[in-house]
């Protein structure tokens, strides 16, 4: 029987991940180098585990309210309070999440209205599209460029809008591009963000890991709070996206109305992953920082690398992601990832899997050890110099 | 801190060309600035870190509380330079406490220890008494675990 005809219309509609299929090649592959991963190599910082371990021990087994254990959202209010710079009432203001992924849906969900219009900047992360077209809204996405090293433009985002647009969803520092807003940039999108009215989702999720100048809120800036949403987690600073625990901060009415999706379709987070959030917020900032210390480190290397193989590839402010532009090889993205991982057994993801935006670059992840960096590096150079002497043919 | 003892801290073992890719020098300059290090004393030495099975190891290793008199002028330096000085003792630090020096030691069986204690240690001018505890088992050595590592926690090859 063809049960097909049984699924919803724009559920059949959606495209399937370019992420998906790129696993289902690369799972093909046994011993590949892979710098296609999207998180952290570090396992958890054990004193998060062992508070994890520990709440399990005094049977915190049981549901939390709604909107997340109040010593979280005190110390997640907090947090934000002293990184970010905008205060949040852990009381209303405060909504904890299945990771940053479900703060996303929810939010759609909670303020889309069929054919309402959602901007994104793309390249993005590969959620954002589906999650609009799964609130029933329309995608409208607003590229980014490498001249820019790919920050989000106003004269971009200008040039996108249409009459409809409701939503804008920012993602500083960006996956998959790294790239990152000064505060100039971001004034000017709150302007923009102002002048057309919009509501901005702000997905700060790489923002800890910022390698150059300061992180900058856009919730932070005047006359911002009531009309942005910020998104933060767990998962990317501390290491900990295997606990699927985040948090979404904003105006009590729009908490309010995410956390009516939220307690219907998700109840609360996991209590034992709650628990070990607040050991990460109250003790983890010294363990985070080594982190982003090695990550600096490496990408430094990586970029280098690159760029000595002749791979354009500019500076990531943020997050653990090198995209460099691999037109030069005379291939598109993915036949050069598909190449290089048969030849070479290393995998990097295709930047048409972020969107159409990212056609002739392909996606690194430097969160991994050094010795397969280097190891990765020099296969990559390797093949880029036999692709050079035995061009592929058009 | 200079960037390549960061690197040696974290680099773990990497080898002086993987050290020269990282930091962007000639492995010629990293092998002078190792060099550096070492003539500047920083750099000690680099030893491996070795889950060996008993048999393998054939060690048997002790930590000593020793108590000693501190010397006018030189305090504790001088005897604690002494009692380092031993093939026998692989740490030997000033404590705070109870005690003055806390000193660890091996040798090739239990015997082989307890005569350097007593035949060596003990009978030192200024050294008043000491405490001998055998290690019967370790579970952690220099920030390596020895059990439970052998689970690799295997990341997805391709995430978003
Ligand atoms: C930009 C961005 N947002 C959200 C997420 C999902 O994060 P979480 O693990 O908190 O659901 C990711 C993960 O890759 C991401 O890159």
């Amino acid at each position: 029987m063809d049960n097909s005809r049984f699924i919803a219309k724009h559920v059949v509609n959606l495209p399937k991940s370019g992420i998906r299929d790129f696993f289902d090649i690369v799972a093909k592959m046994k011993d590949a180098i892979s710098l296609g991963v999207g998180e952290p190599d570090f396992d958890t910082p054990w004193h998060i585990r062992e508070a994890g371990i520990y709440a399990l021990e005094k049977g915190k087994t049981h549901y939390t309210s709604n909107l997340g254990l109040i010593e979280l959202r005190r110390a997640i209010s907090k947090y934000v309070e002293k990184n970010f710079a905008v205060s949040y009432a852990p009381e209303n203001e405060v909504l904890i999440t299945v990771g940053v992924s479900e703060a996303l849906d929810l939010a759609c969900r909670a303020l889309i209205n069929p054919g309402d219009k959602a901007m994104f900047h793309q390249p993005c992360y590969v959620s954002y599209s589906p999650s609009i077209t799964l609130a029933h809204g329309v995608a409208v996405p607003v590229p980014t460029f490498a001249k820019d090293n790919f920050a989000l433009t106003v004269e971009a985002l200008r040039a996108a809008w249409q009459p409809g647009c409701k939503l804008l969803m920012l993602n500083l520092p960006c996956n998959p591009t790294g790239g990152t807003c000064d505060r100039a940039q971001v004034e000017a999108i709150a302007k923009f963000a102002v002048e057309k009215d919009l509501i901005v989702l702000s997905d700060e999720i790489y923002s800890e890991l910022t390698f150059e100048g300061v992180h900058t809120s856009i919730a932070s800036l005047p006359g911002m709070k009531e009309r942005t949403i910020f998104l933060h987690g767990f998962s990317k600073a501390f290491a900990m996206t295997g606990w699927r625990i985040g948090y979404a901060c904003g105006p009590a009415t729009l908490i309010e109305a995410m956390m009516k999706v939220h307690q219907y379709s998700m109840l609360c987070a996991s209590i034992i992953s709650q628990e070990a959030a607040i050991e990460a917020l109250v003790r983890g900032e010294d363990g985070m920082k080594k982190m982003r210390d090695q990550y600096h480190r490496r990408r430094d290397f990586i970029v280098r690398r690159f760029n000595e193989i002749g791979l354009k590839c500019h500076l990531p402010r943020g997050s653990f992601y090198a995209f460099p532009d691999i037109s030069k090889t005379g291939m598109n993205e993915k036949d050069f990832a598909i190449g290089l991982l048969h030849a070479e057994k290393v995998a990097i993801v295709p930047g048409s899997a972020f969107g159409e935006n990212g056609k002739g670059f392909c996606r690194a992840c430097f969160a991994t050890s050094y010795e397969q960096l280097i190891e990765a590096s020099n296969r990559i150079e390797r093949h880029v110099q036999s692709l050079a002497k035995n061009p592929p043919r058009p | 801190m200079k960037p390549i003892v960061k690197l040696l801290l974290e680099g773990g073992s990497l080898n002086t060309a993987q050290m020269a890719q990282v930091l962007n020098l000639s492995e010629a300059e990293v092998n002078h600035q190792l060099d550096a290090l070492k003539k500047e004393g920083v750099l000690l030495g680099v030893r491996p870190v070795l889950n060996l099975s008993p048999e393998d190891s054939g060690v048997v290793r002790a930590v000593i509380e020793v108590r000693i008199t501190p010397e006018r002028g030189g305090g504790f330096n001088r005897l604690a330079e002494r009692i380092s000085r031993f093939d026998e003792v692989e740490s030997c630090y000033l404590m705070s406490g109870g005690y003055d020096l806390l000193v660890f030691v091996s040798g090739a069986s239990l015997q082989r220890v307890a005569a350097f204690v007593s035949e060596k240690l003990s009978t030192i001018e200024g050294v008043l008494s000491t405490a001998t505890h055998f290690m019967l088992r370790s579970y952690k050595e220099h920030g390596f675990l020895l059990e439970g590592k052998a689970e690799e926690n295997e990341r997805l090859k391709v995430a978003p």
